[in-house]
């Protein structure tokens, strides 16, 4: 053997699905040119690219992002090499955690997206059906296999309802995107925010138990907001694949395809009537059901996953953990259903990662996690399952060296904000330099560490159009522009009181706040807790109890609210404070300017 | 077969290791001296970049070239351990003097040693020989060249810096290719066929003049000034001095407004 043969070898876990076709690839570099010789018009080309998964960027067409689909989350420290790589010779060094379980690469030249394709070909992922009017990245709960309220394991159903729907012709020209989620239970997950939310459950039937799931229609985020329906009490497994086709084709067939600023599917379920559309749906599912019966199955694959418990790496030589460690510990790991393990909670800035971040999480996962890969979660964040709570010093330590031991991501001190200003067309402001401008405030205020705060969310859009997932929040934020006289300035509208669980409602408006008042407004929120609250309150359950209507304290509504803090929100002149004209990451005056929207991420 | 090595942009371990066996060809490691006396590659000279910009005129670099023992002849093999930029901006400049046969060897240091090849602590010592000045500036962009040349139909800018730093800040008309496009997993180049399709997508013809530059001493486009040789490029040409010191000249510089692509970074 010749010197440069040899290979080093690593012992990775290998992916388990290839989401992949190679030949994509090529086609896609072909369009471009043909599109770039004017000989595709740019509607066309708009509608391929998006299929593709290449989203448009803030005010130029040189550049596209690619949202590179995670199917249930699953990602493998290969691919997360891969990913680095791309990043850092196609786009900008860093990738980005969406809230979908997809990872987003920015400012690629179009010309250049062919080779992301390839590149992520060979590792067995894609960008196909990312974007445009198809079935976007199947989700499942971060937790799905180790969460102890879960009924099942979600994770094989989400896998198999992914690949019968890629690619597949009944999804390729929708009235508009189509997202599915599945969940490990009430709590985790957001099953009735989404066109498609599944929850595991059980019955017993003949004394067997049967597998089944709650299934919500309707929901979803957007410029209007609705919480999704459940179909019936219990939809047996052998009946998912069934509904969904059912759903898929009266939304193709009805779905509003004129209209652009309604034409989600909960748009359709509130137009005709949620009884109506139940109806529809079970009516179209005995059609599918008896025409597709043998033919079409779902393909689930419930084979035990392999846990391997890694060799036993902490050193027993009786250091103590680095500063911090406990914190960490608190703020960031969730116990499994199995004992002593856990699933960490990798602490990011919106979702943001370096290129060797993602290197260095590569190696950590397969040395730390027993089951070998990483999963991204519901909140741009990235999740390692399975590791051994004896390994979790010597985790925290290796987790410190490459910076991504921040404290606080399963706590309010980790703000979900979308991508805002820094690439989108949409965008109105910088909501995400905002979100990690109060990550860093309340991780210097060690508010991640109040168990009281623990439980309530803040979240982001730079517009109405919910990709920060503003309205399931306990804070939630869209972005606009404000005005005094000539000038304008950044400013947010707070909604209260949103969540997405078994009580799912979307948060009450409250009031408009200046882009720079708004750390300041989140502490006198929770001044005001820390005043009024009840023994046992969280931030929270006290801000539903009022958005309710069933407080008692000195803020009985939100309208209470609104009074206390209006003070707070009114401006000052340029002369008195231009700091307050500029938005966060800009040293120059606001203004909005917008481009075509595309979707929403 | 002399004719074809004085073409090879890089050349492999297996093959240096054959011709140092033979002891048929001069090689060069460029990074700092405390890093090559630990260890180097057996019979290297040591020439760290930072020695060669202290002084890169013709005349210095001829007289360090001589001092290494090479003349018109020798063939040179230059590496470094980052990624190949460093190595580079010395191949280059030795070309640039009129050193025909220069190649990059394609793995960095660190590569060579994972490897498990050979390596030494001894240093060498050299026989002076003489070499001539022939300069070719056929290779060389001046700003004012530059200028000049970049309203012309069939040339193409380069910059080879990151995305970011591009976004924020470029010459008026380059495009951005940057430095981590042009290596692979365990070589400082990728293999031609994917070069070639990569430039292929961005439209840079084989027909074209190309400059490269990046952001101060012309390393990483160095880099891709070898990049493009190796795929049979005719005419490439090294901005040395770069965009340094095209922004203390006040030449234009445009920036991709309305956005905040800074804030997308996790550093």
């Amino acid at each position: 053997m010749t010197a440069t043969n040899l290979k080093q070898s690593t012992e990775y876990v290998k992916p388990k699905m290839n989401w992949a076709k190679l030949e994509e690839s090529e086609n896609f570099a072909n369009t471009v040119k043909l599109y770039r010789q004017g000989k595709i018009d740019p509607d066309n080309f708009r509608r391929f690219r998006l299929q593709h998964g290449a989203y448009g960027t803030r005010m130029t067409d040189d550049y596209a992002m690619v949202r590179i689909k995670i199917p249930a989350g699953e990602i493998y420290p290969n691919q997360l090499e891969r990913i680095a790589h791309l990043s850092e010779a196609f786009s900008i060094g860093n990738a980005h955690v969406s809230t979908r379980q997809n990872i987003q690469l920015h400012w690629v030249v179009l010309e250049d997206v062919s080779e992301i394709m390839r590149g992520l070909a060979e590792v067995g992922l894609t960008s196909r059906e990312a974007c445009g009017n198809t079935v976007r990245n199947v989700m499942c709960s971060p937790l799905a296999g180790v969460c102890s309220e879960e009924a099942f394991d979600a994770t094989p159903y989400a896998f198999a309802t992914a690949r019968f729907l890629l690619r597949n012709p009944m999804n390729q020209n929708l009235p508009r995107k189509f997202k599915f989620n599945f969940t490990c239970c009430e709590k985790h997950g957001m099953a009735r925010i989404t066109d498609v939310g599944l929850i595991p459950q059980t019955r017993d039937l003949d004394g067997k138990t049967q597998r089944g799931f709650k299934v919500f229609l309707g929901g979803g985020l957007g410029n209007k907001s609705f919480v999704g329906h459940q179909l019936e009490d219990f939809t047996p497994e052998e009946d998912i694949l069934y509904t969904s086709i059912a759903v898929l084709r009266i939304f193709d067939r009805l779905g509003n395809r004129k209209n652009m600023a309604r034409n989600r599917m909960r748009y359709l379920v509130d137009e005709m009537g949620w009884e109506n559309f139940q109806n529809l749906v079970l009516k179209e599912r005995m059609v599918v059901r008896a025409t597709q019966s043998v033919i079409v199955k779902l393909e689930v694959d419930n084979t035990p996953k392999e846990i391997k418990r890694p060799i036993r790496i902490t050193d027993t030589d009786g250091r103590s953990p680095p500063d911090g460690y406990s914190r960490w510990l608190k703020t960031t790991t969730f116990k499994q259903k199995q004992a002593r393990f856990r699933a960490v909670f990798l602490t990011l800035e919106s979702g943001d990662m370096t290129a060797n971040q993602l290197r260095s999480l590569a190696k950590i996962c397969s040395e730390f996690s027993a089951e070998g890969f990483a999963r991204n979660g519901f909140s741009q964040d990235i999740v390692l399952r399975w590791v051994a709570e004896d390994d979790l010093p010597r985790l925290y330590s290796r987790l410190l060296e490459v910076g991504l031991a921040n404290p606080g991501s399963l706590t309010m001190a980790s703000p979900v904000g979308c991508s805002g200003t820094t690439s989108c067309n949409l965008a109105l402001t910088n909501s995400h330099r905002l979100a990690k401008e109060i990550q860093r405030k309340f991780l210097e205020l060690n508010l991640d560490e109040d168990q009281t705060l623990h439980d309530a969310t803040i979240k982001i859009s730079g517009c109405p159009n919910s990709c920060g997932q503003h309205e399931i929040a306990t804070i939630g934020f869209y972005g606009g522009g404000g005005r005094v006289g000539k000038d304008m300035y950044p400013v947010y509208q707070l909604s209260l009181g949103g969540r997405a669980d078994g009580e799912a409602m979307l948060g009450v408006n409250c009031l408009r706040v200046p882009a720079k008042r708004i750390i300041p407004i989140i502490l006198k929120i929770i001044e005001l807790f820390k005043k009024n609250k009840k023994q046992d309150d969280t931030l929270a359950s006290w801000i539903h109890r009022i958005v309710k209507g069933n407080e008692n304290s000195e803020i009985k509504s939100v309208n209470d609210f609104k009074k206390i803090l209006e003070p707070l929100t009114i401006p000052p002149t340029k002369e008195q404070d231009k700091d307050f004209y500029a938005d966060y990451g800009s040293d120059s005056s606001y203004h909005t300017k917008t481009g075509k929207g595309e979707c929403a991420a | 077969m002399s004719r074809e090595k004085t073409l090879r942009t890089t050349i492999d371990a297996d093959s240096l290791r054959s011709e140092l066996r033979d002891n048929s060809v001069r090689v060069i490691d460029v990074r700092r001296e405390e890093d090559y006396k630990q260890s180097h590659i057996p019979n290297a000279a040591n020439l760290p970049l930072a020695n060669l910009l202290a002084d890169d005129s013709p005349d210095k670099v001829l007289k360090t070239a001589q001092s290494f023992g090479i003349d018109d002849e020798t063939p040179v093999v230059v590496y470094d351990d980052t990624f190949g930029a460093l190595a580079s901006r010395v191949a280059w400049t030795l070309q640039y003097i009129g050193h025909e046969d220069v190649s990059l060897l394609d793995v960095t240091y660190g590569q060579w040693k994972s490897l498990g090849l050979e390596n030494d602590t001894k240093i060498p010592s050299f026989g002076k020989k003489d070499h001539s000045l022939n300069l070719h500036p056929d290779i060389l962009a001046t700003a004012d060249y530059l200028e000049k040349a970049k309203e012309k139909e069939n040339v193409i800018l380069v910059d080879n810096r990151e995305r970011l730093n591009y976004l924020e800040q470029h010459i008026p008309g380059a495009i951005n290719i940057p430095y981590r496009t042009l290596a692979s997993a365990d070589k400082i180049l990728r293999p031609k066929d994917e070069l070639k399709r990569l430039l292929q997508n961005r439209n840079v013809k084989s027909d074209a003049e190309v400059i490269t530059y990046c952001g101060s001493v012309g390393t990483l486009s160095g880099l891709a000034y070898y990049a493009l040789k190796s795929v049979d490029h005719p005419n490439v040409k090294l901005y040395v001095r770069s965009f340094k010191e095209w922004k203390n000249l006040n030449r234009p510089i445009v920036k991709q407004e309305n956005a905040d692509y800074w804030d997308l970074s996790a550093e």
